[in-house]
């Protein structure tokens, strides 16, 4: 397959990879709703199923997927970064 | 689509269809559990189903003791039931509530008489029952008139992308077929309840719903935690799913576009055709045999990292779109859908594998988790007993 990730919403910070991609790579994407194809380059590994960035996000910002926010960005995010647990948490829990 | 819209099932007295002809013997309490697998040894083509519960627990959690027993016995899947109790009142209780169906039913207390007694006097009613279930006729039976249940265990990113969509392409098929479908996952529903609430076909089904949710909110409010570090599981985590609403998002990918038609107390049968929600955990085998107890002949369960979940009477057919556990649990996993996530697969052509398997499943042919002896019987419990 050509494409390295997939995105589900035009609105959308992060893309999902559909195979390990590694730092550096110039790779392609895929807007599930629309089919348009979007390029980056990773900044870090990201594997199978985890997140990429496909713009800068500052902490605070509202980080969107499905064209929902999924969760307040609390370390800067850069384009092709890895989008995890480390850089990101719920707004509904962990505030305890 | 699919073209064919009935399958090859057993049409039972109360007019419900199953795809499986198992004979029960449910124990009412813990206590019983012996005399029930005493009484499988002897007649080993039974299906015992012990469990750890059913003394001194009262008010709802009581009440949701006997609808889980009672749905059990009630469910198409089962021929007929043999039940057995420490003490006659509460075992006749559940004879009762299961005879309501018409099916074959008996009841045996232990006090009194003993366990060796007790096995030999169940295990002749059992046998009957056993011959009895084994000539019952398969007829073609329409998929209108069936309960089908879905739910996702162990997600990662691949389930919300892929396997979860797919379902949901099944799941608008099987409602516009006339099918009765549920869902559940209370608190898996955290960060996507505004959408699920939008879904509800009027504000009385809406209400019921959020208040669902808000009761679950509030209880983790009560005992002072939150679910963080258990939603999302770790091995959601390690899938790459970062937040309970980035979960609960690719959760309700699978509940496909229809309105929801009803929101239900746990273990209670649906009574609108259509989408139904139930309270209910996330938890794979307490979430199956509530929804066992509800009536489900049939459960499609996607996974990502790699749930193995079964259930006694419930077939449930798993699928990823994860290549990774596709590759290395292949045993489990029944529907291939990774060619998702390489686009050499469309969402209709998915959920059409779906549908095609779903059939073949009723129709009788096992699913991996049944060949696997996957028979989780796992009972809700809302609070401690007495």
């Amino acid at each position: 397959m050509a494409h390295g990730f997939l995105v589900h919403d035009a609105e959308d910070h992060v893309g999902v990879a559909v195979r390990d991609l590694k730092a550096q790579e110039r790779v392609s994407g895929v807007y599930l709703l629309s089919g348009k194809h979007v390029e980056i380059t990773t900044i870090e590994d990201i594997p199978l199923g985890h997140k990429v960035a496909l713009t800068d996000i500052e902490v605070g910002d509202g980080l969107r997927k499905y064209g929902e926010v999924i969760g307040t960005v609390i370390r800067p995010i850069r384009t092709g970064a890895h989008v995890h647990v480390h850089n990101v948490k719920s707004v509904r829990w962990g505030s305890i | 689509m699919i073209e064919r819209d009935t399958f090859l099932g057993y049409r039972r007295q109360n007019g419900a269809v199953g795809s499986r002809n198992y004979v029960a013997i449910i124990p009412v309490d813990d206590l019983s559990n012996a005399a029930v697998e005493g009484v499988g040894r002897i007649v080993p083509g039974v299906l015992p189903l012990p469990h750890p519960y059913g003394r001194l627990q009262f008010g709802d959690d009581l009440d949701l003791h006997f609808r889980t027993l009672i749905g059990t016995g009630s469910n198409p899947n089962v021929a007929a039931v043999v039940v057995i109790g420490i003490e006659p009142n509460w075992t006749n209780r559940v004879v009762e509530g299961i005879s309501a169906t018409g099916k074959p039913v008996a009841g045996f207390s232990i006090e009194s008489h003993g366990d060796t007694a007790t096995i030999a006097r169940a295990a002749a009613t059992a046998r009957q029952f056993l011959q009895d279930a084994s000539e019952l006729p398969k007829e073609r039976v329409p998929i209108a008139d069936a309960v089908i249940s879905i739910k996702c265990g162990e997600s990662d990113t691949t389930s919300g992308l892929a396997s979860n969509p797919a379902v949901g392409v099944a799941v608008d098929w099987l409602i516009d077929h006339g099918a009765t479908v549920i869902f559940g996952e209370t608190s898996e529903m955290t960060g996507a309840e505004h959408i699920v609430a939008s879904r509800a076909a009027n504000e009385v089904v809406r209400d019921k719903y959020l208040a669902f949710h808000e009761g679950y909110q509030q209880f983790i409010k009560d005992v002072g935690f939150d679910l963080l570090g258990s939603q999302p599981t770790q091995g959601n985590i390690a899938g790459g799913l970062t937040t309970i609403e980035e979960k609960a998002l690719g959760n309700i990918q699978k509940t496909g576009s229809r309105p929801m038609v009803d929101a239900l107390e746990p273990a209670v049968a649906p009574t609108q055709k259509g989408l139904n929600f139930m309270d209910s955990s996330s938890a794979a085998a307490e979430f199956i045999t509530l929804m066992g107890a509800a009536g489900s002949v049939f459960h499609f369960f996607t996974t990502g990292q790699g749930n193995i979940v079964g259930n006694p009477i419930v077939p449930v057919l798993k699928t990823t779109a994860n290549p990774h556990t596709r590759a290395s649990m292949a045993e489990h996993i029944d529907v291939d859908l990774t060619g998702l996530l390489t686009l050499e697969m469309t969402l209709p052509e998915a959920g059409q594998a779906l549908l095609a398997q779903m059939f073949r499943t009723l129709d009788g042919r096992l699913t991996a988790a049944e060949v696997l002896g996957h028979r989780e019987f796992v009972l809700t419990k809302l609070y401690r007993s007495a």
